[in-house]
């Protein structure tokens, strides 16, 4: 290989899907035998950008330059044949297989496997010596522990030649010391004269491990920092977005009734983990509580123990000072919304609708077995299409027909009705996750302001959002959550982006 | 992008079936032709063996019950999420709980007898398949491979009742004894007799009815109740059915006992409307093709009924065929009832893309 500055660069770049652009010109620049860090939140266009240099995308514009050459990758394969290689988030190894045979696959080089299996034990030796592994090459995979299945990844990537290593979200399956060894790896590998690319959303990380840092927002590129001339307020700052000012528009409320009060609430998530750590915090009517953080830090479980989709492992929840959640109480959905809670559920297409069911159908998901909908259990359908004819009329949804499928609607019209829906039965408690996320620009205002009158109607509501400049410009209070711990709360009063992008990292607490 | 888009009804539910149809002909055709047999002519014979005459379209009509009982067994599983195999395990037991019901009661009170036969057909079956349900609600085992494997056990256990406990007294056969007398379901050529109508004798019966009236009510519980509307919200979505406060593994369990229960009366048709004894392996594989019939049926009970008929119809045109032509094989028969399954089942999807995106360069040229 010749030495040119940059490993890899990408000339505007661009991919589309439908009428969102997930890329947007994208100029990426790596420089050679460097650390180059990637942030940005989910859904800031990382994967699609990772997807296009590893041939998996095909870029709608723009190409794709290594070693001086420009390439538009047609497959995986056509990318590894220029030096990259790619360690995905979800391992692809063959789990039964040894860590060898892993290695080799696709690789083999001759028919008889036993052939293949001796050359690349000498191969990978001399690897392994001079990048500081030490892997059982005849240990079945599944028997490894993930940071070594990780390693299998790496040294199968640099047995194929590779120059550039892309490393998505590595640490996401790590514990704490496995990401310390990574990172222990990963400078060795610069020692040695690789370039990687190290795909993230934790600003720690970066700063722990890359020399140079892109920041990714919206599909573009939004900075470039040398990672010593920057730190971790800047990015959080930087990934979240652009201040817009706001103005209040709000009546200050003299009575402080608590009508949701979490006390030391823990729960695990899907996987087991502890995702949720003694969390405490109270809702008020008339106030609107957001809730900050990098998606993935406890939001998302705090909803579901709140809503009833999870079961708490320590602590409580109440509600109007009704339990509703503890280790030994759980309350069903239905009976919450009976209780006055309402949920507009953060991922709406797998939760908050049935995205093959039609609009109307929809419209009384949650609440089918109030006595508006179903008499004796026979559904009332004619009321149904009444009520749904009615939300659409109320929110302005379009096209303006109930009975189509809800998924042949726009973001934004989903969520209108969904919203419709949710606040049809004058809950005194709405939890709302990504009140407008996926929702188009017209829409955002309406949504807000709607949330800004049932607030100034004297309902509590929750709302975690992943974008700041929504919870600044509708909250009261703003609790910020990182690695499921509760940073703080702060008065709207006295946040900016750059204390709660602090507090998002982790970096500096408040007390509430 | 275009094969992404919806088909008008339609040509989703009358085109690409008969497209399926077709192509299972057109290889059938083939296949007889090779063997040295006229294909229109087989064709030909099929279609009148099958509808030909007053006793054929009782056969039809006959062997179509099976299928509708068996179909909306699959169907009703399928709509929560739910890939129930073991169809022809649930028939094989329901049929155990029919002859069950039939002695226990049929001796003294014909009529009680016959009440308990069916309740013990859909008992039986519905607890044959909760055991599966259970499996997987509770223990995460997957319904498929515990349907499929019950199936095996469901049919041991029936050839073990027929040479033990229920074996006819004297008998050579793996049987039990004939039912009480009086237990049996009338005949359609009967009623229709009461009539005034004269029709031949065929073994049709009004289980063909009560498998009608069965298609009614699973179209009324999925799409007018709350029950079906949350059983339908379950198959297409865990989380939104949690959402809606739904309990997954609850309705797993009941959805899947419906399903066994659905399969478990395709007994009275067999048993008590036509063999009045309970025999070894009297399902026959219709449990099975109850797969085919439902997804031919696209889930919806009228697309079920006459997917069962058309199905009927090659089992008795088939049969018919077979009789005709010397070269024409019991074998030759089962091809092409295999070939129908094969494109209208499981490769029901072979015609939709190409399909979508003809339809949808005509829309867009008649647009532009």
């Amino acid at each position: 290989m010749s030495n040119p500055e940059f490993a890899i660069e990408t000339r505007a770049l661009t991919k589309r899907f439908g009428d969102v652009v997930a890329n947007d010109s994208v100029c990426l620049k790596v420089r050679a035998g460097t650390v180059h860090g990637i942030v940005g939140e989910n859904g800031a266009g990382k994967s699609t950008l990772l997807k296009m240099l590893f041939g998996f995308y095909q870029p709608d514009e723009g190409e794709v330059v290594v070693d001086r050459t420009a390439h538009t990758f047609a497959d995986p394969s056509a990318a590894m044949k220029t030096g990259i290689g790619m360690v995905h988030q979800h391992f692809m190894l063959v789990e039964p297989f040894t860590v060898l045979d892993n290695i080799i696959l696709g690789a083999e080089g001759s028919a008889k496997l036993e052939d293949a299996r001796a050359t690349a034990r000498g191969a990978l030796a001399a690897l392994e010596r001079q990048f500081g592994f030490n892997l059982p090459l005849d240990t079945v995979v599944e028997e490894l522990p993930v940071g070594v299945k990780q390693r299998v990844e790496i040294l199968k990537a640099l047995y194929r030649g590779a120059e550039i290593l892309v490393l998505d979200e590595p640490t996401a399956v790590l514990t704490p010391q496995e990401s310390e060894q990574l990172f222990a790896l990963v400078r060795q590998l610069r020692a040695e004269g690789k370039t990687v690319l190290f795909v993230t959303h934790k600003l720690h990380e970066i700063m722990a491990v890359t020399d140079d840092v892109t920041v990714m927002r919206a599909g573009k590129i939004v900075a470039e920092r040398k990672t010593a001339e920057t730190s971790t307020g800047e990015l959080a700052e930087l990934m979240v977005g652009a201040k817009v000012a706001r103005e209040k528009t709000r009546e200050a409320h003299g009575e402080r009734v608590i009508r949701l009060s979490l006390k030391n609430v823990s729960a695990n998530n899907d996987q087991g983990v502890r995702a949720l750590k003694a969390v405490s915090l109270d809702v008020h009517d008339g106030e609107v509580l957001g809730v900050a953080g990098v998606a993935g830090n406890g939001q998302t479980e705090l909803m579901e123990v709140i809503t009833g989709l999870r079961q708490v492992a320590a602590g409580s929840v109440e509600f109007d000072n009704v339990v509703i959640a503890s280790p030994d109480v759980a309350t069903n959905p239905i009976t919450l919304r009976r209780m006055g809670m309402a949920h507009v559920a953060e991922d709406r297409l797998k939760t908050g609708v049935v995205e093959s069911f039609s609009a109307e159908d929809n419209a009384m998901l949650g609440y089918q077995r109030e006595p508006d909908f179903s008499h004796r259990g026979i559904l009332k359908l004619k009321a149904l299409a009444e009520t749904a004819k009615r939300y659409f009329e109320s929110q302005d949804v379009r096209p303006r027909n109930p009975k189509l499928a809800i998924s042949s609607f726009s973001g934004g019209n989903q969520q209108k009705l969904v919203i419709a829906r949710e606040i049809a039965r004058d809950p005194q408690l709405m939890i709302i996750g990504q009140p407008t996320r996926g929702v188009d620009i017209g829409a955002v205002t309406k949504i807000h302001d709607q949330i800004t009158e049932l607030r100034n109607a004297g309902k509590a509501l929750l709302v975690v959002s992943a974008d700041l400049d929504e919870l600044l410009a509708i909250s009261d209070r703003i609790a910020v959550m990182c690695e499921g711990e509760l940073v703080g709360i702060v008065a709207v009063e006295d946040a900016d982006e750059k204390t709660l992008g602090l507090m998002m990292a982790g970096e500096k607490r408040r007390a509430s | 992008m275009a094969a992404a888009r919806k088909l008008p009804f339609w040509a989703d539910n009358i085109l690409l079936p008969a497209l399926n149809l077709l192509a299972a002909f057109v290889v059938s055709g083939i296949v007889i032709w090779a063997l040295g047999d006229n294909p229109f002519q087989a064709l030909s014979l099929l279609v009148q063996g099958a509808f030909g005459y007053q006793e054929a379209i009782g056969y039809t009509l006959y062997y179509a019950t099976n299928f509708i009982f068996t179909g909306l067994a699959v169907s009703i599983a399928y709509h929560a999420g739910l890939f129930n195999i073991g169809g022809e395990g649930q028939a094989m037991v329901g049929g155990v709980g029919l002859t069950l019901g039939v002695f226990a009661f049929g001796p003294h009170a014909p009529l009680l007898g016959v009440f308990a036969g069916i309740v013990g057909a859909a008992l039986f079956g519905a607890i044959w398949a909760f055991i599966p349900a259970w499996l997987q609600a509770r223990r995460g085992a997957h319904i498929v491979i515990t349907t499929i494997m019950f199936n095996f056990i469901a049919s041991a256990l029936l050839a073990y009742l027929l040479v033990g406990p229920l074996h006819r007294p004297g008998g050579q056969m793996p049987e039990s004894a004939d039912f009480p007398a009086g237990t049996a379901l009338i005949h359609i050529h009967d009623l229709l007799g009461m009539m005034g109508i004269s029709y031949d004798n065929n073994p049709m019966n009004i289980s063909f009815l009560i498998a009608l009236l069965c298609a009614w009510g699973m179209g009324f519980l999925l799409w007018r109740t709350r029950f079906g509307y949350e059983l339908r919200v379950v198959g297409k979505s865990a989380g939104a059915a949690r959402f809606a406060g739904v309990s997954v593994s609850r309705m797993t369990i009941i959805a899947m006992m419906i399903s066994g229960a659905l399969a478990g009366l395709m007994g009275l048709n067999e048993l008590l409307g036509e063999q009045h004894r309970l025999l070894a392996n009297f399902t026959l594989g219709y449990g099975f093709v109850g797969i085919a019939v439902a997804f031919m049926g696209r889930n919806k009970p009228l697309g079920i009924i006459l997917a069962a008929i058309l199905f009927g119809a090659l089992y008795q045109g088939g049969t018919e065929v077979a009789f005709d032509i010397p070269n024409f094989s019991r074998d030759a028969v089962v091809m092409v009832q295999g070939l129908v399954i094969l494109f209208a089942g499981a490769m029901e999807h072979l015609f939709r893309d190409p399909i979508s995106l003809l339809f949808w360069r005509f829309a867009e040229r008649k647009a532009a």
